[in-house]
């Protein structure tokens, strides 16, 4: 670990790139989640129905039929075989992320991921500890989990608790006491858990993860060779274990970031101060030679060195 | 620390208790989420589901909470249950006192659906079942009263059919008569527009699930009138027809030998 380990997360990137530069992505992620709110928002409050309906299905322009594909799958297994308009708009949503990364819907669409980010900053501000750490496998057994409810009950079984749709449905058509599963989800993020529910539990996050495994758009720590052991991606990134592989890889090992876990946020091409990090799609061969073995040696022997 | 600093490749007894911990947390909140879906069935008496809606328990398999029937309702009727609201999270309903249905021709509703919980079948608004008025209170009711308050009967979009007023005697002042509404379920749709506009501070005739509202024939009750109609002719075989035990004289009426004349002749009474 380098110096600059010490620098609050960020700092350096700022310095460099300046702070727009360093927040690029951060930046275009909040407002492509504001477009998806404001898009459903704009036909109730002024009337203007390019949208209508909510995340669980919508009609645009009064011809493009979207489905939530989980929603639907729900609905299957509870023994509803769905009218064609469902099945298509599920369709077209399955295209549409299968091609560009399952979890760009947490990070670029999901209205509960700005919850959960102003959650875990307030968790850093405040220094809790990280708390419970459920491990990688806990998402797809509460994935099967619902799957399963929904089989045994005959009912969209996720749906009567989905804090993400209950939070989209909530501001397009009325909240009722839907408030209080996002603010249990804020609360369980601050305190019970760092990072719990979005990167641990949501089997809407490890549905999608799923569905965009072999997706064009990737991460790649293309320039791995730079990197000057900051730790500021593995700092900001909701998935830290994804960057290992790519970014410690040695230069035969792909700088792809292939792990369905990333959400594709952008978060650590921001703040890398040596922009290691680009987007790029899955097939990209450009040689990204890992770093040679002198930059790993400790701190210790650096010092000796120099 | 010489033990355990790199896992083993294949630790079958990690895996095995690894899996145990999460099924038996999954089916935990797994259990959690079935009672409470279990409970979410019970939908209020009030809450009226949308032209077309599937029986509730296919209903809450086929709906997927979009909220498209609510947005292409013209009346703003139809909304969707809050949550702590009573019906399902998210779910169409409405309520006949607030807003009832209009019954559009079109169903604009069941156009919206994308799914099918509200059957595209129904394409005749007339043969909507929402729910089936009662005359709930036929004690404060003003027709009951010897009023001709008659409003039920007026707005019924099916008039005559689904809601009649059937002349009956005011026992009360004895030369009077009162007309009660009276329901015919095979063809009130439950739209709710009698219970909207009934004058009372509290609806006399109310719109309730057919759950509620009807009792139910036997499978093997069989209606003898109708029997006969359809096949022309006694639905037994060679029956023989006895005599019905009638009132009046020339009959085996034990109570008043010699009786009396009846006022009427009962149909099919042979004498």
């Amino acid at each position: 670990m380098s110096e600059k380990t010490k620098l609050p997360t960020g700092a350096e990137a700022v310095a460099t790139k300046g702070w727009l530069g360093a927040h690029k992505w951060l930046l275009l992620r909040r407002l492509s989640q504001a477009f998806f709110l404001g898009i459903f928002l704009i036909g109730p409050w002024f009337g203007l129905w390019i949208v209508k309906g909510n995340l669980a299905g919508s009609l645009t322009l009064d011809t493009l039929p979207l489905t939530d594909p989980l929603v639907l799958l729900q609905s299957i297994v509870a023994r509803h075989w769905p009218e064609m308009t469902a099945i298509l708009g599920a369709l077209i949503v399955l295209a549409a992320y299968a091609l560009i990364g399952g979890r760009v819907y947490c990070s670029w669409v999901c209205p509960i991921n700005p919850v959960t980010d102003g959650a875990h900053w307030l968790h850093e501000k405040l220094g809790v500890q990280k708390g419970w750490q459920p491990k990688k496998s806990t998402r797809y057994w509460l994935l099967a989990m619902l799957l399963i409810v929904s089989a045994a009950t005959g009912t969209v079984a996720w749906e009567f608790i989905n804090p993400i749709t209950m939070l989209q449905r909530g501001l397009v058509f009325g909240m009722g006491f839907g408030w209080t599963l996002v603010l249990g989800v804020f609360l369980f993020d601050l305190f019970v858990s760092r990072r719990g529910w979005c990167s641990h539990l949501c089997p809407v996050g490890a549905f999608y993860g799923l569905v965009g495994s072999k997706a064009l758009l990737r991460v790649s720590a293309t320039n791995r060779a730079a990197c000057d052991d900051c730790m500021d991606c593995f700092a900001v990134c909701p998935e830290m274990h994804v960057i290992t592989p790519a970014l410690r890889g040695k230069t035969e090992e792909t700088p792809l970031i292939l792990s369905p876990d990333c959400t594709n946020c952008g978060r650590c091409i921001d703040v890398c101060s040596v922009d290691v990090f680009r987007f790029t799609n899955r097939f990209d061969k450009a040689p990204a030679p890992g770093r040679d073995e002198a930059a790993r040696k400790s701190p210790a022997q650096q010092t000796r060195a120099a | 620390m010489p033990a355990a600093v790199k896992a083993k490749p294949i630790d079958r007894r990690r895996f095995l208790l690894d899996a145990a911990r999460a099924a038996a947390g999954c089916a935990v909140a797994g259990t959690l989420l079935g009672a409470y879906a279990g409970q979410a069935r019970a939908l209020p008496a009030e809450a009226l589901r949308p032209p077309g809606a599937l029986p509730e328990g296919d209903f809450l398999a086929a709906c997927i909470r979009c909220g498209l029937c609510v947005r292409d309702c013209p009346y703003d009727t139809l909304a969707l249950a809050e949550l702590g609201e009573g019906p399902a999270t998210g779910t169409p309903f409405f309520t006949a006192r607030d807003i009832p249905c209009e019954m559009c021709e079109d169903i604009p509703c069941v156009k919206a659906c994308p799914t099918g919980a509200l059957d595209p079948a129904l394409e005749d608004i007339g043969e909507a079942n929402m729910g089936i008025a009662v005359l709930v209170d036929r004690e404060n009711c003003l027709n009951a009263l010897g009023l001709r308050c008659d409003v039920c009967y007026r707005v019924c979009p099916v008039i005559d059919e689904a809601i009649t007023l059937d002349l009956t005697h005011n026992e009360r002042s004895g030369h009077h008569a009162m007309f009660m509404p009276t329901v015919h379920a095979d063809y009130c749709t439950g739209c709710g527009k009698c219970e909207k506009s009934c004058v009372l501070p509290e609806a006399a005739i109310k719109v309730l699930p057919e759950r509620l509202a009807r009792g139910q024939l036997g499978e093997h009750y069989r209606l003898g009138w109708e029997e006969m109609q359809e096949k022309g002719g006694p639905v037994v075989e060679g029956i023989i027809d006895l005599p019905d035990r009638l009132p009046g004289p020339g009959t085996d009426n034990l109570a008043a030998p010699g009786g009396f004349e009846p006022a009427f002749k009962m149909p099919g009474a042979s004498q």
